[in-house]
């Protein structure tokens, strides 16, 4: 199964989605990029019972977050898969790459990028 | 403990646009625990606030400092040799840690990064509920360790009011009765005849009514 | 209870072995004295005293003590509501006092509905005292002459204490030691809430009968009319502890919306009737809230009228 997903997004591997904590989230932005997605297991297989219930709640308050300070809570999101749903995760990065290339890149970066050409 | 309540973001970029070095100041105690005011909180404050500045094509530094507490003269100490690098400190203690670190550094402007809501329990993921308000003159023993201070909303010493219904209070069926809850208690203790004892009128000039209070301990003075 | 403790009449009759009558006047939105006088005037020769409420359900209203003031110039005997929600111990103190010195000679004390429910929801709240506390505190002015810091009161108040008490409140089994309270706090009479659960109400008056409560204060039954069967189904859902049996909705809905209103009063008339016969019951508060018109034929109907000659 040689399955085609876009190349302009990295894959940050976490043991469980119940590791990630709502500043990552936020650093990933704070550094410039445009968006995010979490993917974890379907929710009640988790082997740590609520990780990926976890997650989904700080996927929810960061997405909270970056619309107050006027990024756009849409560019981060949760899906939930199974290990074994190959094409479905392709399917889903290519839907957040296009949801992202929609809707532009993000205001983070456009005044970084402003900023370091005016150096 | 004390519970408090993040303030919104969009209020402290208000307080905080003028100043352009700006310290997030968290408490490891109480407000971590709540997660209002601890390091995760200041990170996170942070982080929105410089998201947001940036954008706005404003140029500001926003660091980060997290103290064991700052309701103690040793620790608020901590941040004496840095403290020229700031205009202005966000505080994310409760109100006793941001008035205490104001008296400490008299000319730097310092301001609530939360709202200190209560004295309470933590009596649920995500569910912080008051149980005590202080009012310096404990009545637990008399009222089947309940306090109808805190957790009755007319403080009715000799309950409960009319309005108590299935439980709950007149406010609603989110909030318990109190009085409710404290036969409850007084059933199980088996002492329902205490109910029947009634509480005298209440001295309050051991509360806030009687002025902002002290606990002097020449004992333990050196 | 032999000699009197006040210029009441209600206390008055009542000792006399009289069912007492009492209605409600709640006081206008506004500063029109009027509005008092004539509701007052609808009712007064068919009671023996009108209870004036004080800021009810938190809405702010004129003075309870005002419109008081209003009734007895007119010759009408007020029982004035007082609740500790909005006055700290010196206001309340003061306000007996002012009572007094119109002869006002009838007080019941009251804790008042949460300020939420009103139009100032965001407002402070006192509590300084609860309503037994507030019992205490007028019964120490008048029987001792002295304010609650001790010192004497020149002319000390001369009032007729109530109470109120719910039977139907949760939980139902402090409900008669929460009377007994009152009652040791030193009420002299008691006012219900409004009473359709006839069964539940007899339970109640059965249990405070078995101790005795009874000859120690006059226990008055309080009387809502339903004028229809929206109401009914009001007050079952959303006043608190009010317990309203569907056997009265049931009742209110199956006459034509027409007359409702009427049967409204026919079950409220009936009710009374039950009442007075029962061991305990020492007169009625008749509660018509907005429909003081209505008070006159309920008493005469319920055989109340004419009130005795003392």
């Amino acid at each position: 199964m040689r399955l085609k997903i876009p190349t302009n997004f990295r894959i940050v591997r976490l043991p469980c989605t119940g590791k990630i904590d709502i500043i990552h989230i936020l650093r990933a932005f704070e550094k410039g990029a445009d968006g995010l997605y979490v993917v974890g297991c379907m929710e009640g297989d988790c082997h740590f019972n609520q990780g990926n219930f976890r997650a989904r709640k700080r996927v929810e308050q960061a997405a909270k977050i970056l619309d107050q300070v006027g990024v756009g809570g849409e560019r981060v999101r949760m899906y939930n898969l199974s290990s074994g749903e190959g094409p479905l995760f392709a399917q889903y990065s290519i839907e957040m790459v296009n949801k992202i290339k929609e809707m532009g890149p993000s205001p983070v970066r456009l005044a970084k990028q402003k900023k370091a050409t005016a150096a | 403990m004390i519970i408090a309540e993040k303030k919104p973001i969009q209020e402290i970029i208000e307080e905080v646009q003028n100043f352009d070095r700006i310290l997030i100041l968290g408490c490891n105690e109480c407000v971590t625990v709540c997660e209002a005011g601890g390091k995760k909180e200041v990170e996170v404050l942070a982080s929105a606030l410089r998201m947001y500045f940036i954008t706005q094509g404003k140029e500001k530094v926003i660091s980060e400092h997290t103290l064991e507490r700052q309701c103690d003269h040793e620790y608020l100490e901590e941040i004496r040799k840095n403290i020229d690098n700031y205009d202005a400190i966000v505080s994310l203690a409760c109100g006793v840690g941001v008035q205490f670190a104001a008296e400490k550094y008299l000319t730097m402007p310092l301001l609530p990064g939360v709202n200190t809501i209560c004295l309470g329990a933590n009596e649920d993921r995500g569910l912080w509920t008051e149980r005590c308000q202080a009012c310096g003159s404990c009545v637990l023993a008399r009222t089947g360790g309940i306090c109808p201070v805190s957790r009755c909303a007319k403080r009715v010493l000799n309950g409960p009011c009319g309005g108590s219904t299935n439980g709950k209070c007149e406010l609603g069926p989110d909030t318990d009765c109190a009085w409710q809850l404290i036969v409850d208690r007084l059933k199980a203790l088996d002492k329902m005849d205490d109910y029947e004892k009634i509480a005298p009128i209440k001295d309050w000039s051991t509360d806030r009514a009687g002025g902002p209070r002290t606990v002097t301990r020449e004992d333990v003075k050196i | 209870m032999s000699e009197f403790v006040s210029a009441s009449r209600l206390e008055r009759v009542m000792k006399a072995g009289h069912l007492g009558v009492t209605s409600e006047c709640g006081p206008p939105r506004g500063s029109d004295p009027e509005e008092v006088r004539k509701k007052g005037m609808l009712i007064k020769d068919y009671v023996d005293a009108i209870n004036v409420t004080d800021n009810q359900t938190a809405m702010t209203r004129m003075s309870s003590l005002a419109a008081c003031i209003h009734l007895k110039l007119l010759g009408i005997e007020p029982v004035l509501q007082m609740v500790t929600r909005d006055r700290n111990r010196v206001a309340l103190q003061s306000d007996i006092l002012g009572a007094a010195s119109f002869d006002i000679p009838n007080m019941l004390c009251l804790s008042g509905d949460h300020q939420s429910f009103g139009d100032c929801a965001k407002g402070q709240n006192v509590h300084d005292l609860d309503s037994m506390q507030l019992v205490q505190t007028v019964r120490h002015m008048r029987d001792e002459g002295k304010f609650l810091g001790g010192d004497d009161i020149k002319r000390p108040p001369k009032i007729f204490v109530g109470a109120a008490a719910n039977p139907f409140a949760d939980p139902f089994e402090i409900r008669v030691p929460r009377l007994a309270k009152k009652i040791a706090c030193g009420a002299e009479f008691i006012q219900t809430q409004c009473i359709y659960n006839i069964d539940k109400f007899k339970e109640w008056m059965k249990r405070a009968v078995d101790r005795g409560l009874h000859e120690k204060a006059f226990i008055m039954a309080g009387m809502t009319p339903m004028k229809s069967v929206g109401m009914a189904k009001y007050m079952k859902k959303k006043v608190p502890g009010m317990d309203v049996p569907d056997g009265i909705i049931e009742r209110l809905a199956g006459v034509e919306k027409g007359k409702q209103a009427q049967e409204g009063i026919d079950i409220c008339v009936e009710h009374i009737q039950q009442l007075k016969e029962i061991t305990g019951v020492a007169g009625f508060h008749i509660m018509a809230i907005e429909w003081e018109e209505k008070v006159p034929e309920i008493i005469k109907r319920s055989g109340l009228y004419p009130r005795p000659e003392l």
